[in-house]
């Protein structure tokens, strides 16, 4: 159609039928050939205000509020200081360093996903890779506000680089906490180039269909001009397995880094070799967790079951439950060692955290991180969403109780009694984390509606896939 | 600026370009236009398909030696950052550690070899396509529009010597394309 035409109607409306799921077996449904999954795809960044789902707009509107909320407890920090946090001594690692561990960690399944999911040559992720890759560069950008928001004088946060200054003062390079600066902002910025060069060919597509001709400009900057030569994909592809091979090992760094914090300390609870490969499988654990519970109301908004379908949900549900095993094995491990260890500091830290003040969250952290998950043996339970979902949410609360466990207990009861203390999170406390996750939602339904949401051109790759592939059963 | 010599041999026009609708069409149709004897030629396509760039005479690829050059050189400045730092800039005696303490200069050292590989990844690979280019010729054909959604076209390109408008079109033509059009500079 003329696009002049298109603007003049623009009435681009979802499906209004109900499509429905091809099932367990199949990546994509039927009938979708290389114009239809350009439409449906691009049909959602172009949808009308007016038609665009109801829901949108209320949860836009709900993680907006949450966003300004943010702001006033981010706007209280800066003028009181971190006095309005619940910190004290024992406890200088609150709620800033858990939730900074808990956002790294659902980072890293998109990642996972992006990255070795394609290295390995597991198509159901075509459908979800995009999306979870810009989970993960907004998770790590709510991740990177804690450590700062933490250091008392916020605004000095640039001293954290090695920069020539006045005072020829250099950062400590031995530490960990300086490898997490490193680690954490190169993390974003992979992640960034990643997702952006995922997107190009995405966005040279929506240059050519948009309805409206400020959309086609935007579109067309956005797309530095890509033309689809097949010279340039050929350096494309080579870039994006380069990329998805450097990313690799870099998202296991990250969040091995991140518990070097940890464990090269000499504390009891924290001084643990299991932590690395513990970390980055509780990360890679949370992160599947997030991409369910937004990926599982995404489609269903969108009227998009037979673009994300079960096979897809059921596989990223396959992968928790057995990443949750190796996580359920890390709280085994670090248990067998409090008391194999014969230390007994180490031995009081473990029995302090199961019975302790905060013993309740120790159990609700097993019930959430090891028992509930295992229904996801049952196939019923994996073809049944609302299930999925719920489990998601759970997994999700599970993991942030975990990091609770670990940066609390761990300090509140130290070798010397006369150093305890206990740690109560204050109203501000919550308001921040609250605050991250409005703005972490707001971002995500921004980016639903402004940016193709899954990957157009890995998705008409699938098609040609398909299209030549021996037919498979449909699920009855 | 003074008038530039063109060194074209058919002024505004860049080329002659085929549409198909499978990448499968595409293909043997590159490898026909090679045989042919054409060589300055390129071929379009929404989605990257295994073995166009070869089909029409592209080699060498040289995307893989920038970013193992870059990794190379994070991996060289992340150390001598941080042995300059430890060790001449700010000297500190750390717990009886001596400066040149290495291995803890190991995972900044990996980061940056990340970093600076993947910013090239992305930077040489768009150098080398020659983008960001917001005009190109072949835009100017109205149905090209289709080349990001569901279309696959070859394009022959003017500067090739064996270019000659008629002929060239008549090719294209045998092809079994959808349509053939001139690509007016």
């Amino acid at each position: 159609m003329d696009p002049i035409e298109k603007a003049k109607e623009n009435n681009i409306q979802l499906p209004s039928e109900l499509i429905p799921d091809p099932g367990p077996n199949i990546v994509l449904g039927r009938g979708l050939d290389y114009t239809t999954v350009t439409d449906r795809i691009a049909g959602i960044v172009y949808l009308p205000w007016k038609n665009s789902p109801k829901k949108w707009l209320v949860g836009a509107f709900i993680s907006f509020c949450f966003v300004n909320l943010l702001m006033l407890a981010v706007y209280l920090l800066f003028t009181r200081g971190v006095g309005i946090w619940g910190l004290n001594i024992p406890v200088a690692w609150g709620f800033a360093i858990i939730n900074f561990v808990w956002w790294i960690g659902i980072g890293h399944a998109g990642t996972l996903i992006s990255a070795v999911l394609f290295l390995v040559k597991q198509d159901w992720r075509t459908s979800i890779n995009r999306f979870s890759e810009a989970m993960t560069l907004f998770a790590v950008a709510c991740a990177g506000m804690f450590p700062i928001l933490h250091l008392g004088r916020p605004w000095l946060f640039y001293w954290l680089l090695p920069y020539p200054n006045s005072m020829w003062l250099w950062p400590q390079p031995r530490s960990p906490l300086e490898w997490d600066v490193f680690a954490v902002s190169t993390y974003g910025t992979v992640s960034l180039v990643f997702w952006y060069v995922g997107l190009l060919p995405d966005l040279a597509s929506l240059r050519d269909t948009a309805p409206s001709l400020v959309q086609r400009k935007i579109y067309g900057v956005l797309s530095l001009g890509w033309r689809g030569s097949a010279i340039h994909w050929h350096r494309y592809q080579k870039a994006y397995l380069l990329l998805a091979g450097l990313a690799t090992p870099l998202v296991l760094s990250v969040h091995t880094i991140v518990s070097f914090d940890f464990a090269v300390s000499q504390l009891p609870g924290w001084h643990t070799t299991i932590f690395p490969p513990y970390f980055v499988a509780g990360a890679v654990y949370s992160g599947f967790a997030m991409v369910l519970t937004l990926v599982i109301p995404l489609r269903a908004w969108y009227n998009m079951r037979d673009l994300i379908t079960l096979r897809t949900i059921e596989s990223a549900a396959k992968l928790m439950l057995g990443v949750g095993l190796i996580v359920a094995y890390g709280y085994g491990s670090e248990a067998f060692f409090a008391w194999y260890s014969g230390d007994k500091y180490e031995a009081f830290m473990y029995t302090n955290r199961m019975f302790g003040p905060y013993g309740f969250m120790y159990w609700l952290l097993i019930l959430c991180n090891i028992a509930i998950p295992q229904l996801l043996w049952s196939q019923k339970v994996r073809h049944n969403l609302a299930m999925v979902w719920t489990i998601s949410i759970v997994v999700n609360i599970g993991m942030w109780l975990e990091r609770f466990e670990i940066v609390v207990t761990s300090l509140h009861r130290d070798f010397l009694p006369s150093s305890w203390g206990m740690y109560v999170p204050t109203k501000w406390d919550i308001a921040t984390y609250a605050g991250t996750i409005g703005f972490f939602m707001l971002l995500i339904f921004l980016f639903v509606r402004f940016l193709p949401s899954i990957s157009i051109f890995e998705v008409r790759e699938q098609v040609h896939h398909d299209l030549h592939a021996a037919p498979v059963e449909e699920h009855v | 600026m003074s008038h530039a010599v063109s060194t074209k041999r058919y002024e505004g026009l860049h080329g002659a370009l085929v549409e198909f609708d499978t990448p499968e069409a595409l293909i043997e149709a590159c490898e026909k236009a090679y045989a042919e004897g054409y060589r300055k030629m390129d071929a379009y396509a929404p989605m990257p398909v295994e073995g166009l760039a070869e089909a029409i005479g592209f080699k060498k690829n040289k995307v893989a030696m920038c970013v193992l050059i870059a990794g190379c050189t994070g991996v060289c400045f992340g150390l001598g950052l941080l042995e300059w730092i430890a060790g001449i800039a700010y000297p500190h005696n750390v717990g009886g550690r001596p400066l040149n303490s290495w291995p803890a200069f190991i995972p900044i050292t990996f980061e940056c070899m990340i970093l600076f590989s993947a910013l090239t990844a992305l930077v040489s690979m768009l150098a080398m396509n020659g983008l960001p280019r917001p005009y190109h010729a072949v835009f100017n054909v109205p149905a090209f529009l289709r080349a990001s959604v569901d279309k696959f076209f070859l394009c022959i390109e003017s500067e090739d010597p064996k270019f000659e408008p008629n002929q060239t079109v008549e090719f294209l033509n045998s092809l079994g394309g959808v349509e053939v059009h001139y690509v007016p500079e």
